[in-house]
């Protein structure tokens, strides 16, 4: 079965909670004893309605101040496929969790309450998805039911996000408006009786159309080994097999591959998935590669076809999102980690910070502050072999860890 | 030698266009498992006899064939488990030629680390939380890969796929590490862990389903047997085992019964199911209105009792 990863963001009561509930309840993904402990709830707190943020808000602490603080992970199928929400905070301290969500997601549905339009939040829900390059956005245009289900208020919001539009870095983003109502159930899964007016498709039917060409961004093959598996046992004396997930494109037996950084060239002999052999291996699988020649491969090494090779360099400039309470400092020491090699990193400079409600850019900066997004130089210690972000989403990011808290404080977008 | 992509859905390659296997899932908790061999010194499988803990049993023979699993599994022994589970483990373990380290619950209690929960509802299920974590210390693991999913219960939806434990094990819930595109970071200092759930995006149906696609061998409690069985607060709890508390005045009544999981037997109670293959449990979760917890006691003593139990230790 296909599985398909969405991410949402929507502002504090826009609705985001309801919406994923109306999902689970309309596609009866919620199971009774889950559904009574929501009536329970609800009926405790004095609500006439479900409150069904209680199913998605696991943590005391978001319960007892009603918001959500981390990412959710909520699971949902239809008969032809598998979904994953990843449920992410809509407040402004919490832009890390939107651009964590939005990292794994392959769509993303945008909140926009009917009665407030277009909001400042709403820049920053688009600006970081076009940034992570989320291949389709859903902007769910919600509470449709207190605006009497107006066309006329919906034309004006698409109109506004339209202009939002205009500002986009990442043009071939597919963007498609729905008016909703997630209390009442309006063009969630069933389609409404009061919007006659517009003739487009339920959230549902628009994501269960969705088409893996709509929602991945392909690029050229890329193969960084993880692990050496080396059996020695009779059987397999002389196995020597790479272990690794394909990212990009896929790679068939017989190619000739360049190991990075040795350059040293070869051919792919086998593709083993477990114990048995194939010709290909496609994108996204985790696989064994063997090659025809002996040669020196470890860990954070890649395999790439020849002719197609990715840029190999000690400096790079990157859009960074900064994720941690500690600042980013030009001084401070870091390790980067792309993919699965690890090298230092020193900062060469920070740019300039970019603000994520499109309103521009702000120079001098000394120090990057948690959710500050910015552009910045980096020097290493060692070269990386990667792609721009924009032409590979897996081999153009890296994730920056603080090496004296070992926590992944930042995430970068190579340019 | 077929494709690959044939293997796993066959109209992807027809058309020419690139896309993900259908067991997109099962790639990804591979490549989890991967980095916890390549990243750590010490890891260490969690093995509790459950379809859960067998489902990573075979993903880890996936990520390493031809070489064995390079690391031992860890069954932490509450002393409550169904017999079938025990003998289920000492031949799954002796198939796959791997090392078997057991840690009992009763010792903890024997060396007075922790006291025996009295009363209806006594369970050893919170006090596995020592054992483990004594057992951690003893073997000075640094990565432990755990059979639990997001979709189990609403903490573990908010679960990393590397959670790092500090020095007492504990889970701090609201530091977590962001978890971005495929990167894993496990980084740590010496005296912490990482849990590694390489199955947290899989649902309970999505685990069946493997088991059926790989034909995948599971405990006889999983299927729908007869067993003597007697009714609390709504939920059938076997009658056959002493270790269950059990009032004069609750009855014991014959019925067809499963298990959903395989906990504690103490905390885990069956429900009526006539599935007796594989084919008719899927089928019978596909159409379930009742989550796979539903019928584990230790969650509903209360909402934040998984969060609680988290933040000291547990799984």
């Amino acid at each position: 079965m296909e599985v398909l990863k969405i991410a949402t963001a929507g502002s504090v009561d826009d609705g985001k909670s309801t919406l994923i509930g109306r999902l689970l309840y309309d596609t009866k993904s919620m199971t009774d004893d889950k559904l009574e402990a929501i009536e329970r709830t609800s009926k405790q707190k004095g609500y006439d309605y479900l409150d069904f943020s209680l199913a998605t808000d696991g943590l005391v602490a978001e319960r007892e101040q009603g918001i959500t603080i981390d990412v959710a992970h909520i699971y949902f199928s239809t008969p032809s496929k598998s979904y994953i929400i990843a449920d992410t905070p809509g407040h402004v301290e919490y832009t890390r969790n939107m651009v964590t969500g939005a990292s794994t997601s392959q769509a993303s549905i945008i909140l926009i309450d009917a009665r407030k339009g277009v909001i400042e939040q709403t820049h920053r829900h688009f600006f970081i998805n076009n940034l992570l390059r989320v291949k389709d956005v859903i902007v769910a245009i919600n509470k449709m039911d207190l605006v009497d289900f107006s066309e006329e208020t919906y034309n004006k919001i698409k109109a506004d996000f339209s202009e939002l539009m205009g500002k986009r870095d990442y043009q071939d983003q597919n963007i498609t408006f729905i008016p909703v109502s997630a209390l009442k159930g309006d063009n969630v899964v069933n389609r409404s009786e009061h919007t006659p007016w517009y003739q487009g498709q339920t959230l549902l039917e628009h994501l269960e159309e969705l088409d893996q060409k709509d929602i991945y961004n392909t690029g050229t093959p890329r193969f960084p080994v993880q692990y050496v598996i080396r059996p020695k046992t009779e059987e397999f004396h002389d196995f020597r097999g790479f272990a690794g997930k394909v990212y990009g494109g896929e790679l068939n037996v017989g190619d000739e591959v360049v190991v990075l950084p040795s350059m040293t060239r070869s051919k792919i002999k086998a593709i083993y998935f477990y114990d048995k052999q194939y010709q290909t291996a496609p994108r996204r699988s985790s696989v064994t590669i063997t090659l025809e020649d002996e040669v020196n491969v470890s860990r954070g090494d890649m395999l790439v076809k020849a002719g197609d090779l990715p840029t190999v360099d000690k400096q790079l400039t990157a859009t960074v999102s900064w994720m941690d309470s500690d600042n980013f400092t030009p001084g401070g020491k870091y390790v980067l980690q792309h993919g699965v090699n690890k090298v230092l990193a020193k900062v060469d400079a920070i740019e300039h910070k970019i603000h994520p409600d499109y309103s521009g850019i702000e120079e001098n900066v000394t120090s990057l502050q948690m959710n500050d997004i910015a552009k910045v130089r980096l020097k290493l210690n060692k070269p990386i072999f990667y792609d721009r972000f924009k032409d590979h989403r897996t081999n153009g990011s890296f994730i920056i860890i603080d090496s004296r808290t070992n926590n992944t404080a930042g995430v970068g977008f190579i340019e | 030698m077929s494709t690959l992509t044939e293997e796993i859905k066959k109209p992807e390659t027809l058309n020419g266009v690139e896309r993900p296997n259908a067991n997109a899932l099962e790639h990804e908790a591979i490549y989890i498992i991967r980095e916890v061999a390549a990243q750590f010194e010490k890891p260490v499988l969690l093995f509790s006899g459950g379809k859960d803990s067998i489902t990573l049993v075979r993903l880890a023979q996936k990520a390493f064939w031809p070489a064995k699993i390079p690391f031992p599994l860890m069954h932490i022994d509450t002393g409550h488990n169904f017999p079938e589970t025990i003998e289920f483990r000492d031949r799954l373990v002796e198939e796959l030629g791997v090392e078997l380290i057991v840690r009992n619950v009763q010792d903890s209690i024997d060396e007075g680390k922790v006291v025996e929960e009295t009363g209806k509802y006594a369970s050893r299920n919170m006090l596995q939380t020592t054992t483990l974590l004594d057992a951690i210390e003893e073997f000075k693991f640094d990565a432990c890969i755990g059979g639990a999913r997001r979709d189990e219960e609403k903490a573990r939806a908010k679960e990393r796929i590397f959670s790092v434990r500090d020095d007492f094990g504990q889970w701090d819930e609201k530091n977590q590490r962001p978890e971005l595109f495929d990167m894993l970071n496990g980084e740590i200092e010496i005296g912490q862990n990482v849990r590694v759930f390489p199955i947290s995006n899989w649902t309970e149906l999505d685990v069946w389903s493997y088991i059926q696609k790989e034909n995948i061998e599971i405990p006889s409690i999983y299927f729908a047997h007869k067993r003597s069985t007697f009714l609390r607060d709504g939920l059938i709890w076997s009658a056959e085992d002493d270790v269950v508390f059990r009032a004069d005045d609750e009855q014991v009544e014959e019925r067809m019964v499963r298990f959903r999981t395989v906990g504690d037997m103490s905390c885990t109670a069956a429900v009526e199911s006539h599935a007796d293959t594989i084919d008719k449990v899927v089928a019978e979760i596909r159409d379930s209105r009742i989550s796979e917890r539903g019928a584990r006691i230790d969650d509903k003593r209360s909402e934040a009792a998984m969060e609680k139990r988290k933040q000291q230790g547990y799984f």
